[in-house]
């Protein structure tokens, strides 16, 4: 988080009241959304209204202890995040205090308030090359230059998109602390590497476009059936328990994104450390670096103050629309946005405003779509192109996506991954639904995997897409007169549609090959199925009983391929077998 | 310290006064009524002319008149290795007429929250004995894992049974332990005495009482007490976790009864309420208390919850089940079929989870065979589960030979693995081992979800070889 440094204007005010996270104060000359510092220990607060004389703080930090009388002092200056070189590998709360730099400052393991520290380290210095010369003209937001911030990641250094631009008159390679001047402007404007931005206002860009390739998130039933695009938007809900953090962390691990912004926003802590104590050990599956050298993590968690839950969200999406800027492809997850909204649910009644549906206020709606707006395929100012996707989790009271939070999000999202507790009790994962799941990108991303993949992807995708619509409406059937009594045509659909399930929608995150799947392979898996199927039905034509057919020994292998590393091969000698296998039965 | 005599207003647990000198928010209170007698409080709203108080021990026989004294302090729990043994009230009073308690320190209850980045994840497997928790949902030192029960289950026989049982298999060599014991905290809000007697004669009977800290806020004790007995609970499980080392078993029941106590008081404040009458905040609230769990980088000890509720309407969607599920890493879930049918513990282990198991088992934690065996156990017995309600329609003929195995499997895994008495410590060696002689009751080839090589090394040849038999 910004300190706030150039400003001089320190208007003080006084407590007038304290209500858990909200603090009024008087005579404080504040503008909305400025930071302020609230009583004697200096804890970090925001405004968020202003009624005559007395101004409405939300504050960031615990506030047991704080009395009416003490100073309030402002900043003069709006929640703003430290952009520059920095960012990745660290880990912030909701207002970007690198964790790591408060635990040293506090000396304990315990969060103490009325500490700060910058987002960035202001000492370290970058090695930095220029992209332009001097005598170059230069605009708001252009590259001037690139340091290696981590092995996966250039960062590009640009020009403040609120800036004037014109002629470079010096700019030097060299080592350089953030705060160093790395580029001279003929207008006497001084451009350093860190930059500031406030957190509630999106970064300009030129315009945004129509997104045409998917985010490999490496899931079969996200790639196979409901993929999403770079510079789209996703919600996951689903009850506790159904598996909406792990197909975040999958996402975060596997997706091909060159940046991942995991916010951690009002879950648990054990979840965070799981990321920090794994990532540094995996492998980016595109470049071979450490995961975690394109991550920046987020994390406020459930325990941690409320205030700063509800701007740990616009603090993510802040950083994400800054590596947008430089032309990458982002990916950013939010879990869960349910603990966002009830975060403004609680600061909102504490404000005693007219609350809305379930007690939700009533911009709960407008914020939302706000935020997803942020996300996209864009023509940035510097003329390159980067995107945000945006893949946030939605935690439903009881499980019922009828309520306020799941429905605003829906009118919002075009992906909408439906997490089903039964499938969770079954120990089916991942437990989403494919029957109420639905991606709106799919047409517009299919000459992708046609030109990437296989020329007949969106054919074989239907075919299991049917095979599956049939399994469920069979499935009714069965449910009242046992399977036996089908006709054996569609006994064998089921056992189609099973394996389908079993060997390709099921995907076991926690096992070492199977957590990750190229599109070639969810390609290859769905089509070793479809070849089952399609030498089935014509041993079953041949007069061959369903029981011969389902009971030939190479069949179960399917359910194996998943964890197979060579599945290349494990697949065509498959494939050979079940065809073999059933020639011999005619 | 200044006293007032300004007592503006009673409202159900709360009492608002005028006060002309600052107060801090959260500061405790203190009340003196005409009579001399003493309550405590603390300060939910300060403003600049008055405050709102709400007061633990309950506002009846509280009149204008009553004297206020703010102490200047947020409420502090007394700590020290010495509690281990005593016996206290709800409010952290000693009652069972030991010696008066020397505090090492005076620790703030509300307690900070641990930074992420200074946790240490949760992965070393701690065996209860119970098999139903151990082979299918396993429990990991600094894990929050709570029992979702209902009224009239024996949930509390279980909680008992796990303290009782709970150690953690030595490591081979294994030196990283020395000095770590174990600790049972215990924290009751709103049960019955005939409960806490329970309890209390367990402890006593097993010589537990020694190692343990129990907090006692029984029904017929005034109801705001309960919102502080968790904290301080909690915080000396803190305490004895990260200053002295010891691996803290914290059992808080009923947390329904916790969440009652925050209803009223929100009801009090005439706040907006949440889903079904609970405060909007409730999430946030229990969050603190459960986020209290864990292990810190560097320290040797850890705090592991189990905390019991017990759901209204047997409903899991009621909002506290609902909000604790959202917190907690997975759910121990008692069920009343399973109990009605005598089986003991009646765990379900179907809605059961437990999250941090993953990172918990596997080879050179528990064994290597355990998540694979866990994975075929939950697809068969649900598969059987399935298929009851099918028999119930068409019979057990109309079913194939496969299907009438999955039935027979899901019997026997209820009342051989899962029903296995309160008295009965399995090793978690026993419980795989038990877990084959059920999955090779099945064929080998509907064994997918478990390793080629595993299924040679463990599978019951002999066992299909007897069901065939006797099915002939
Ligand atoms: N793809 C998967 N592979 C294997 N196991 C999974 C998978 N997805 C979920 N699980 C299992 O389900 C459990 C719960 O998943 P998860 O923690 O993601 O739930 P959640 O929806 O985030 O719940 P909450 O809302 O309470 O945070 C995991 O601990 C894991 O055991
Ligand atoms: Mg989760």
């Amino acid at each position: 988080m910004s300190q706030a440094t150039d400003t001089d204007v320190r208007e003080d005010g006084i407590i007038e009241s304290v209500s858990g996270p909200v603090v009024t104060a008087r005579d404080l000359d504040a503008r909305m959304n400025d930071v302020v510092y609230v009583g004697s220990e200096g804890l970090m607060g925001e405004v968020i209204e202003i009624e005559g004389n007395i101004t409405t703080i939300q504050v960031y930090e615990e506030t047991s202890g704080v009395s009416p009388g003490e100073p309030v002092e402002g900043t003069g200056s709006p929640l703003s995040v430290d952009l520059g070189p920095g960012m990745l590998d660290a880990i912030y709360d909701g207002v970007q205090r690198p964790l790591d730099v408060l635990e040293e400052k506090m000396g304990s393991a315990f969060l103490d308030r009325g500490v700060d520290a910058p987002g960035i380290d202001l000492e370290k210095t970058w090695e930095f090359t220029p992209e332009v010369e001097e005598g170059d003209e230069v605009e708001a937001g252009d590259i001037v230059g690139t340091v290696p911030e981590t092995p996966s990641i250039d960062h590009k250094v640009m020009v403040p998109p609120d800036s004037e631009g014109g002629e470079v008159v010096a700019i030097e390679s060299g080592n350089f602390n953030v705060e160093e001047t790395v580029v001279e402007l003929d207008s006497g404007e001084e451009i350093q590497m860190h930059q500031e931005w406030p957190v509630r206002q999106q970064r300009p860009t030129v315009e945004k476009e129509t997104p045409t390739e998917p985010l490999i998130s490496g899931q079969r039933v996200l790639d196979g059936l409901f993929p999403i695009a770079k510079g789209g938007t996703a919600a996951i809900p689903g009850p506790f328990g159904s598996g909406k953090t792990v197909t975040q962390h999958q996402l975060a691990k596997w997706a091909d994104a060159d940046i991942v912004v995991y916010v951690g926003c009002g879950e648990r802590g054990n979840e965070m450390t799981e990321v920090i104590e794994d990532f540094p050990e995996l492998e980016d599956p595109t470049t071979g670096n450490a995961l975690m050298d394109r991550t920046c993590l987020i994390a406020n968690t459930s325990n941690m103050p409320v205030a700063a839950r509800e701007s740990c969200v616009y603090t993510g999406i802040t950083i994400a629309e800054y590596f947008r800027d430089m032309g990458y492809d982002v990916a950013l997850m939010a879990d869960s946005t349910s603990r966002w909204a009830e975060a403004m649910r609680e600061i909102s009644s504490r404000l005693e405003e007219m609350p809305g549906e379930e007690g939700y206020p009533a911009y709960l709606s407008a914020r939302l779509s706000e935020f997803y707006e942020r996300a996209g395929y864009f023509e940035n100012i510097n003329g390159t192109e980067g995107s945000v996707s945006v893949i946030g989790a939605v935690s439903p009271p009881g499980g019922d996506f009828s309520e306020p939070v799941t429905q605003n999000t829906l009118r919002i999202v075009k992906t909408f991954w439906a997490l089903d507790a039964d499938l969770a009790e079954r120990r089916h994962f991942p437990s989403i639904n494919w029957n109420e799941s639905y991606s709106l990108y799919r047409d517009q991303l299919d000459p992708w995997f046609e030109e990437n993949v296989r020329a007949d992807w969106p054919e074989t995708r239907q075919w299991a897409i049917d095979t599956l619509d049939e399994e469920a409406e069979l499935q009714e059937i069965v449910q009242l007169v046992g399977k036996d009594a089908l006709p054996e045509d569609q006994q064998l659909t089921l056992e189609i549609a099973r394996y389908l399930r079993e060997a390709w929608l099921q995907q076991n995150a926690f096992h070492d090959v199977d957590t990750f799947c190229e599109p070639e392979k969810t390609y290859r898996i769905m089509d070793a199925a479809k070849t089952y199927n399609d030498a089935a039905f014509e041993a079953l034509d041949a007069g061959v009983p369903v029981e011969e057919i389902t009971d030939i020994d190479a069949a179960p292998r399917l359910n194996r391929i998943g964890v197979q590393e060579d599945w290349d091969e494990y697949i065509d000698e498959l494939e050979d077998d079940i065809e073999s296998q059933l020639r011999e039965l005619y | 310290m200044k006293e007032y005599q300004t007592i503006t207003e009673i409202s159900g647990p709360l009492v608002f006064v005028e006060t002309d000198e600052p107060v801090g928010y959260d500061d405790i209170v203190e009340i003196e009524l005409s009579d001399g007698e003493t309550r405590r409080g603390q300060v939910l709203e300060s403003a600049s002319d008055y405050v709102a108080i709400q007061v633990f021990e309950g506002t009846e026989g509280i009149d204008r008149d009553a004297s206020v004294r703010f102490l200047g302090e947020t409420m502090k729990m007394p700590v020290t290795e010495d509690l281990l043994g005593r016996v206290m009230d709800g409010t952290g009073q000693p009652i069972d007429g030991g010696p008066e308690i020397v505090p090492d320190e005076r620790r703030d209850i509300v307690g900070e929250a641990i930074n992420p980045y200074s946790r240490e994840y949760p992965e070393e497997f701690i065996q209860t004995g119970v098999s139903a928790i151990d082979g299918m949902n396993t429990l990991v030192r600094g894990q929050k894992l709570p029992i979702f029960s209902a009224s009239g289950l024996p949930h509390n026989d279980l909680a008992l049974q796990i303290a009782r049982q709970a150690t953690v298999p030595e490591e081979e060599e294994g030196d990283d332990d020395e000095g770590s014991e174990f600790a049972v905290i215990f924290g009751a809000m709103g049960i019955t005495a005939e409960e806490a007697n329970e309890f209390m004669d367990d402890f006593e009977r097993t010589g537990a009482l020694e190692r343990s800290v129990v907090f006692m806020n029984l029904a017929d004790d005034p109801a705001v007490e309960r919102t502080i007995t968790p904290r301080l609970a909690l915080t000396t499980a803190e305490y004895l976790a990260f200053e002295k080392d010891y691996h803290v078993l914290v059992i808080l029941t009923d947390m329904t009864n916790y969440c009652e106590a925050l209803r009223e008081i929100g009801a009090a404040r005439e706040e907006v309420p949440g889903r079904r009458g609970y405060p909007g905040y409730m999430y946030t609230d229990l969050a603190q208390l459960y986020e209290r769990a864990g292990r810190i980088e560097g320290r040797e000890g850890s705090v592991t919850q189990l905390p019991i509720l017990t759901m209204p309407g047997d409903d899991d969607t009621h909002p506290i089940p609902d909000l604790t599920g959202y917190i907690t890493e997975g759910q121990i879930y008692i069920d009343r079929d399973l109990n009605s049918q005598g089986i003991q513990p009646p765990i379900n282990v179907l809605p059961s989870l437990s999250r941090l198991m993953d990172d918990g088992i596997g080879e050179g934690l528990t064994r290597a065979d355990h998540a694979d065996v866990k994975d075929q156990i939950f697809a068969a017995y649900a598969e059987g589960e399935d298929l009851r309600d099918l028999v119930n329609i068409v019979g057990r003929e109309a079913l194939s030979e496969l299907d009438n195995k999955y039935l027979d499997f899901a019997d026997r895994f209820e009342e051989e693995f899962v029903d296995q008495g309160t008295d009965t410590a399995r090793s978690i060696d026993e419980t795989l081992e038990l877990g084959w002689d059920l999955l090779s009751m099945l064929p080998k080839d509907a064994l997918n979800r478990i390793d080629e090589d595993l299924i040679e090394e463990h599978y019951r040849e002999d066992e299909t070889a007897e069901t065939v038999e006797a099915e002939a």
